[in-house]
């Protein structure tokens, strides 16, 4: 039994500090169940979130060396003897109390998606799909809500994207990705992810993906096929000729922007 | 003890501040040193106009040769019969040097400069947007405005895509030539070295994203009733050099500018070619 030394960040909304603690650490042992051990031995009122301790739950999300991390799936021999782990909350969220974070800003983004909407069912009254279809939106489903990703995505955390509720980030970006790639789906969600979404501030820097511990290739599956859907749509001259003299309608307002439009003609026809 | 820090949970805050204690300094920085070497051999390589070709190589930074000087006039040119246009037109202005490379470079340069996976690499080791994951960004105050402006042009990768794949066909017929010196069939060093040149731009050009989009990922429905269509095995092979892209990128990258470094330094006599046609 080796004793080890953490730093872990107590506070609130109002302030905080990183606290030293010298702890003895177990073979075996990961950073959730050092931080358990602190809690029981040392500081009672420690607050953290956890659940199922075996990487599914993406509850104990935390930066533990500066990394976005789940405590629960980082090993205390993947640092040195004599290295110090830090343990902070999550920086892009607000602050509840000491490790804990309020991540309600993710459950507000995923309202802002369209749901999905099946076409209709087959003659016989099911929904027929073939698995190599659904190969692709079936990795977007082992999503674990970590909020890693939102963690990380520096359009979240270094500027005003959760001020201004701008980018939807990478999480939702995926359920996007699993929506307009499903092969049942016939929900349009092209102009909004342009216009309202924020699609256009991912500059690729794939750190969205560095941290997933689901291993989903967020960046290479998810956001770059979505953002090649909107060159599709509004950038490519050579496919928007192509549909005008073909005559195919692809949307390119979004509903607040078509809804504007109806009210205004309305308002002149009254 | 406690260690107090202005920021709530203790982040760091600034360019360059972060409480991440690897070595994340390393990628960026290796990026930032091959790509300035890379930028600045390319720059000097293409603006020589000579040294280019030793018969049957042609350096991959010249290819195609449009327009080529008249034969005995510049050490290391192609013949005029390789060149598509013969000799430099009358017009070519004076303040221009005679390089056939300032013609064709800005393709593949655009390519590269518009690539998902060279927007991660230039974005952390250029822009500092952000150097590393969990790092703090150098233009932080400033607000951010992603693919804007001048930086749109970025959602047309596409069409450099389509100058890529012409460049795979017109780099791999400069491949088999280089398997015949004056019609007489054999293998030299350099026609494996750009044989290998071709395969592994090809390898990069075939996992572009975009390429993966246009040949079936635009579709949600790949199959035709669970069975594999041109689109689905398309899809999955490009997926393939799609999950390898970063190292087609690397790897092409670093082989292209040793391709030019070998026909350049046979073309001026430093290295000899060990070949079947050598005496």
């Amino acid at each position: 039994m080796a004793i080890r030394r953490f730093k872990v960040w107590r506070g609130d909304a109002g302030g905080g500090e990183l606290t030293d603690f010298q702890i003895p650490v177990d073979p075996g042992m990961v950073v959730l169940d050092v931080l358990h051990r602190i809690q029981a031995t040392q500081a009672n009122d420690l607050a953290l979130r956890w659940n199922c301790k075996a990487g599914k739950c993406g509850s104990c999300s935390m930066e533990i060396n500066g990394q976005p991390k789940l405590a629960c799936m980082t090993r205390m021999n993947s640092f040195s003897e004599t290295e110090t782990i830090t343990c902070q909350p999550l920086k892009t969220f607000p602050v509840i109390k000491d490790l804990v974070t309020d991540v309600s800003f993710n459950y507000e983004q995923n309202k802002r998606i369209a749901p999905f909407k099946p076409r209709p069912r087959d003659a016989d009254g099911q929904y027929r799909m073939y698995q190599e279809d659904v190969d692709r939106v079936q990795e977007f489903r082992k999503c674990i809500e970590c909020f890693l990703c939102q963690d990380v995505c520096h359009v979240l955390r270094d500027r005003e994207g959760r001020e201004t509720q701008s980018f939807i980030g990478p999480r939702f970006m995926i359920r996007v990705a699993s929506l307009e790639m499903h092969p049942l789906d016939t929900e349009d969600r092209i102009p909004e992810l342009k216009k309202e979404l924020g699609a256009g501030l991912c500059n690729i820097t794939r750190c969205c993906t560095e941290v997933c511990p689901e291993h989903i290739q967020i960046t290479d599956n998810g956001i770059i096929p979505l953002k090649e859907r909107i060159v599709d749509r509004f950038y490519d001259p050579v496919a928007i000729i192509g549909r005008k003299l073909l005559g195919i309608r692809k949307r390119t307002k979004t509903r607040s922007e078509e809804a504007a439009q109806g009210a205004g003609s309305e308002d002149r026809d009254g | 003890m406690a260690t107090h820090l202005p920021v709530i949970g203790g982040h760091a805050d600034g360019f360059g501040r972060t409480q991440r204690t690897d070595g994340w300094r390393r990628g960026p920085l290796i990026t930032l040193i091959v790509f300035l070497t890379f930028i600045g051999y390319t720059t000097w390589a293409a603006l020589q106009g000579k040294h280019y070709y030793s018969d049957p190589y042609l350096s991959p930074f010249y290819s195609p040769v449009l327009f080529t000087t008249p034969a005995g006039m510049v050490a290391g040119s192609a013949p005029v019969s390789h060149a598509w246009f013969g000799t430099f037109p009358s017009w070519w202005p004076s303040f221009v040097p005679l390089s056939p490379a300032i013609l064709i470079l800005v393709f593949p340069g655009s390519f590269r400069f518009t690539c998902y996976y060279y927007r991660k690499a230039y974005y952390r080791s250029f822009a500092g947007s952000p150097p590393a994951c969990a790092v703090g960004p150098l233009a932080q105050i400033r607000k951010y405005r992603g693919e804007s402006y001048v930086l749109l042009f970025q959602n047309l990768h596409r069409f450099a895509l389509y100058f890529a794949l012409l460049f795979i066909l017109i780099l791999g017929y400069d491949a088999v030539l280089a398997y015949f010196k004056d019609g007489v069939p054999g293998i030299g060093v350099g026609s494996v070295i750009l044989t290998i040149n071709v395969v592994l731009i090809a390898s990069y050009t075939f996992g572009c994203h975009s390429f993966r989009h246009l040949i079936g990922g635009r579709k949600d429905c790949l199959s035709a009733c669970g069975k594999p269509t041109v689109a689905s095995v398309s899809f999955k092979q490009a997926s393939w050099f799609n999950a390898r892209h970063t190292e087609f990128a690397w790897a092409s990258l670093l082989w292209v500018m040793l391709t030019d470094l070998y026909v350049r330094l046979c073309s001026m006599g430093v290295i000899h070619d060990l070949s079947t046609w050598s005496n």
